[in-house]
């Protein structure tokens, strides 16, 4: 009788990558299990129009997300959403993964997909004012703010696309960055530049969000000079890049100075059997399409590992 | 409409009639958009294993959500989705903006109580 908890291949991931890996692995006939820590889609499902997708002429992620959870399912992939990985020992030719409910699960592949997140900035009253005058999603809380004034923390192009388009709602955009100049594109800064309703403080950061029910006022401070200086303002949106969800990875493999996960030409990490594909891997462009490229190879690769595992260990049935 | 497979609240009345014939009632009201699918996605994981509560959701832009817009307990919200937790028909718990399924459930355990299987 096949062991209910071994999978020739755990997912760990459930955006674009992770599907795509389960599509194939699944579709190869190999029992898999995705492991996902929030809703299936990933970040796919923060994007409301996906419309260079090849073949699909406009989707929203949400439902491009829906039709990979059922392409998967339809083959066969067992699926755990909103299911955290507790422990990973991956060292070993069988790898174990322990998930929240304490549920032990072991396969022969890992394929690591766990993608990113918006990265916060960590400073006092970040948690307890979201939602309350902070935000991270322009089109979704923009109209909260008509004919107020707020700010926008960033210099890349997020950070400037999204302040324009803020000053639909605002009646004044302040932005606070970090640097003497912006990372963005030069279209995005002179947009931004030429746009009355924006002012800029440059070199500075926020370093506490202040506030009762709801956030009143930002302390920011000058990175020139030290000096901090309270700011009053309605409310702060924060686009200031992305991080790899790769914490529960450190001391497991080898990732580079960002916690990036290092690949080589079939997706593989430094341990045998052990994939990775999407956001969460060193390269230059993160895209929906290039996460499921990505996924494609490091599925086939484990396909390949697998079958080799599994010849070797009948060749040494047969000949014991 | 919601593209989810919730329990879908139209008008203030469904709100109302919902709250009253369930002991315990969460209400996700909010958008198609970033902030709000992850909480529906919670939602419908984890439906099968709160068998004691009733899941909805309710569109913001319904004129007819004014039923969790416009109370008290909201004021000072400025994200959405507004989640509202209902317990006897009275409101026990609202939030702003994204949850993670972690902080969810501690609501529902602490304000519902965990089931005895």
């Amino acid at each position: 009788m096949t062991n209910p908890t071994h999978f020739d291949a755990i997912v760990i991931g459930g955006g674009p990558a992770g599907m795509t890996a389960g599509i194939y692995l699944s579709r190869a006939r190999l029992k898999t299990l995705i492991i996902s820590d929030g809703v299936l889609g990933g970040q796919m499902v923060l994007t409301h129009e996906i419309a260079n997708y090849p073949g699909v002429e406009s989707i929203s992620g949400y439902q491009l997300a829906n039709i990979m959870k059922k392409q998967a399912k339809s083959f066969g992939c067992v699926i755990r959403g909103n299911t955290n990985v507790e422990n990973l020992d991956i060292s070993g030719e069988v790898k174990e993964i322990t998930v929240s409910d304490g549920q032990v699960y072991t396969a022969d592949s890992v394929i690591l997909t766990p993608g990113g997140r918006s990265r916060t900035l960590d400073v006092p009253g970040e948690t307890q004012f979201k939602g309350r005058g902070i935000s991270y999603c322009a089109t979704c809380d923009g109209d909260f703010f008509t004919g107020k004034e707020i700010v926008v923390v960033g210099g890349g192009n997020s950070a400037l696309e999204e302040a324009v388009s803020l000053t639909k709602y605002a009646s004044r955009v302040t932005i606070v960055h970090q640097f003497d100049h912006f990372q963005a594109f030069e279209y995005a800064v002179e947009e931004a530049k030429a746009n009355p309703k924006i002012h800029f403080i440059m070199e500075s950061s926020i370093e506490r969000f202040i506030g009762d029910e709801k956030m009143e006022s930002i302390d920011i401070k000058s990175l020139k000079t030290g000096e901090i200086h309270n700011f009053k303002t309605d409310g702060v949106f924060i686009f200031i890049g992305y991080v790899p969800n790769t914490e529960f990875l450190n001391g497991k493999l080898i990732m580079n100075k960002w916690n990036e996960i290092i690949v080589d030409v079939d997706m593989a990490t430094n341990i045998p059997g052990v994939y990775a594909a999407g956001d969460s891997i060193v390269k230059r462009y993160r895209q929906v399409t290039t996460a499921v490229g990505d996924a494609t190879v490091a599925a086939l690769a484990a396909s390949n590992y697998i079958h080799q595992l599994k010849t070797k260990e009948l060749h040494e049935s047969l000949t014991n | 409409m919601l593209y989810t497979n919730l329990h879908h609240v139209m008008t203030a009345s469904e709100h109302q009639k919902l709250i009253n014939e369930n002991e315990n009632v969460m209400i996700c009201c909010g958008r198609m958009g970033p902030m709000c699918i992850p909480v529906y996605g919670i939602m419908e994981d984890i439906e099968s294993e709160y068998t004691h509560v009733k899941f909805a959701d309710m569109e913001f832009d319904n004129p007819e959500a004014y039923v969790i817009r416009d109370v008290p307990e909201v004021r000072g919200f400025m994200g959405i989705p507004f989640t509202m937790y209902y317990k006897g028909g009275k409101l026990v718990k609202a939030t702003s903006s994204i949850q993670s399924v972690g902080q969810v459930k501690a609501i529902l355990d602490k304000e519902f109580g965990v089931l005895v299987k």
